[in-house]
């Protein structure tokens, strides 16, 4: 059990990610991907096949696909508690909660949505593409699964070189179906690498139930097939996700190999923007109900949890202030990629 | 005659072919109620021709190649061409070679169907024109429709082809709308298409750089008169077809939004060359930058050709002297 100063470093964490990915909503137009529930089909298709639906036009000063990870704090955040700066993470699409919690800045990762020099990734990136060297982020991923092996790659170097660093890889239940991460669990085991493998079922893969699938409810018991630790927790409570992952993180840097983690989790808003797209409604009022940020507020000093609140408030202020002011990249200074 | 829009285009060519021969079914993630990829098909036939599979390309690809060797002919819908990178294999070393390697005993009638393009502030990893790739890969076809019309007569001779088509579609087409007939029509794969007349420069474009030739080439009317021409199919490529406006006109731009290195742009001029058709000015391409996508509007413009570059590469090619 952490102790109380642990416990608001938690809160930190998660409130930085609700609040980063709240201000978004000044900047994006995020509803426009749910908003086209009622249209014709072929216009449904037109749009979402389009993306123009993601431009910088329409939507203010944010363009690009935007998945939130609101509701799913606690995952990365539990997670991520137990890493120091020369651990690494691969996230997925949904990756800003991933980059906070591994420590990236909170104005690096708006300005980088706004497609900013000051960006974290310097424009280039987008939500999809968070990188920081110094945090140990090795990058959000467009294409689902990419992340899984890459994860390996951080792991592997640390056993090279004889030190005890370890590395994770977050994914979704979606992508938990992709061949890459059967090839890289076995691999993992075979060598020990110091890996964790984070699956956060959020019971969705874009507008996928996971009932259609995947053929079993519960993802951990694939990792027993390759001889592997597979946990599941409750992805709500960041206390039990600390719990698990640092029981993990242990065995990782003791050389005692790779651990599989399913998080049953939920994310409140929409695949791709913040109006709810899930087709169950009452399913989503209902996880609400088990908001991560508030189970753990309760367990906290009201005045502790204030004083927190403003101070990721001044964090963000800060963030925007940063991002709005830094400016666009020149054009042609992309040119230096070029060979 | 009546409107329609380039999605609707391809969701009626789905419609009538699936009406028609009991054997097409779909395959491919989130083609349920949500990414429909034509109007209620997902409602009319979920129970057993559209499948909505795990995010598995490479697994359902595969599938779908193996089935299309078993006699049925499966879509395949890869939500973002970007995503063929997870099942290159059962596309490229699987579809594109069963044919020749069973010496002709096994066919694989199959269309890999996907969105693809940049211009969307997506980023690297949704974004990318990867065409070359299969035109460089023998076995596959390759059909980059760039009108309504042409989407749906593309995609219902793709479906009819007895071999694996993989047919493009530039996601900024999807809303455009187009004038065209009731009823079905046919587009053959390799019949290229004058979408313009004219008699001082070629410009060879197709999918989403053609909406910008045609616009480069209007903006230019009062200066030149620009002929430009949509091959439609990259493979097989009319070349014949190319080669005689070139040889008309005396002058070649071919524009595409793919990077220029190794891509279809060379293709189409080292084809041309070989006919050796005599030219006033250096057969040119005109395609993105050597580099990945970038995210920033800025940068993505910049690497992108644009219609002003479009027509700066006109006018430099007319008033080229020897
Ligand atoms: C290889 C690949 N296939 C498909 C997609 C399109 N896509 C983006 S997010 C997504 C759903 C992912 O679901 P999951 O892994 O469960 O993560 P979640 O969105 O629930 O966090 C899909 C299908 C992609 N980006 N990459």
């Amino acid at each position: 059990m952490p102790d109380q100063s642990e416990m608001l470093r938690l809160l930190t964490t998660m409130l930085r990610i609700r609040g980063f990915e709240h201000r978004l909503g000044k900047y994006y137009n995020y509803s426009a991907y749910a908003n086209l529930g009622g249209r014709r089909e072929s216009d449904r298709t037109a749009a979402l096949l389009t993306s123009t639906l993601y431009d910088f036009a329409s939507s203010g000063m944010i363009g690009g696909a935007v998945h939130l990870y609101v509701g799913q704090e606690a995952v990365a955040t539990g997670v991520c508690a137990h890493l120091r700066d020369d651990d690494y993470v691969t996230g997925s699409h949904r990756g800003h909660g991933h980059f906070i919690a591994k420590g990236g800045s909170l104005r690096g990762a708006l300005a980088e949505l706004m497609g900013r020099s000051g960006g974290c990734s310097h424009g280039y990136g987008g939500s999809m593409h968070l990188f920081d060297p110094a945090k140990g982020f090795l990058g959000g991923n467009g294409i689902i699964g990419a992340q899984i092996p890459l994860a390996l790659g951080p792991a592997f170097a640390a056993k090279y070189r004889g030190e005890d660093g370890v590395s994770v890889a977050f994914f979704g239940d979606g992508g938990a179906n992709q061949g890459t991460l059967y090839e890289a669990m076995n691999i993992a085991a075979l060598w020990k690498l110091p890996v964790l493998f984070v699956c956060e079922n959020n019971l969705y893969a874009a507008t996928t139930p996971q009932r259609i699938s995947s053929p079993l409810p519960d993802l951990a018991p694939r990792a027993e097939g390759f001889g592997m630790p597979g946990a599941i927790v409750d992805g709500q409570d960041v206390l039990a996700v600390y719990e698990v992952a640092g029981e993990a993180v242990r065995r990782a840097r003791s050389g005692d190999g790779p651990t599989f983690i399913e998080a049953k989790t939920y994310r409140f808003h929409g695949h791709c923007g913040a109006e709810s797209d899930h087709a169950f409604p009452d399913e989503c009022a209902e996880w609400r109900q088990r908001d991560p940020i508030e189970l753990l507020k309760a367990k906290l000093e009201p005045a502790d949890v204030a004083r927190v609140e403003a101070q990721v408030g001044e964090e963000l202020d800060e963030a925007e202030a940063f991002a709005v002011s830094s400016p666009l990249p020149e054009a042609n200074e992309v040119e230096r990629f070029a060979f | 005659m009546r409107e329609i829009t380039y999605a609707a285009a391809v969701g009626e060519a789905l419609r009538e072919e699936m009406a028609r021969d009991e054997r097409v079914f779909l395959i491919g993630e989130d083609i349920g109620p949500v990414r429909d990829p034509g109007e209620d098909l997902w409602a009319q036939y979920r129970e057993r021709r559209v499948w909505q599979t795990p995010i598995s390309e490479s697994g359902f690809t595969g599938l779908a190649t193996g089935a299309a060797a078993a006699g049925l002919r499966p879509v395949v819908e890869i939500m973002y061409c970007d995503f063929v990178t997870c099942c290159m294999d059962p596309i490229c070393n699987q579809a594109a070679k069963i044919t020749l390697m069973s010496g002709g005993e096994f066919h694989v009638p199959m269309v890999i169907k996907t969105p693809a393009g940049g211009g969307t502030r997506e980023g690297g990893h949704h974004s990318q024109s990867l065409e070359a790739w299969f035109m460089h890969t023998p076995g596959l076809k390759v059909a980059m429709p760039g009108t309504a019309y042409d989407a749906k007569g593309l995609l219902k001779a793709a479906i009819r082809d007895d071999g694996p088509v993989i047919y493009i579609q530039h996601r900024l087409l999807h809303p455009q709308s187009q004038q065209v007939p009731e009823g079905e029509w046919i587009v053959p794969l390799g019949q290229a298409d004058v979408k313009r007349e004219g008699t001082d420069l070629t410009l060879v474009a197709y999918s989403w750089a053609l909406t910008k030739a045609l616009q480069a080439a209007e903006a230019l009317a009062d200066e030149t008169s620009v002929e430009v021409v949509d091959p439609r199919t990259l493979v097989p490529l009319d070349v014949d077809t190319i080669a005689a406006s070139a040889a008309k006109t005396g002058r070649l731009l071919v524009v595409h939004e793919a990077p220029e290195r190794g891509g279809a742009g060379a293709e189409i001029v080292r084809r041309v060359a070989e006919r050796f058709v005599p030219l006033q000015a250096p057969a040119t391409v005109l395609g993105a930058k050597p580099v990945a996508m970038p995210y920033s509007p800025p940068l993505e413009d910049h690497v992108l050709p644009q219609v002003e570059d479009i027509m700066a590469a006109v006018r430099r090619l007319v008033a080229w002297k020897q």
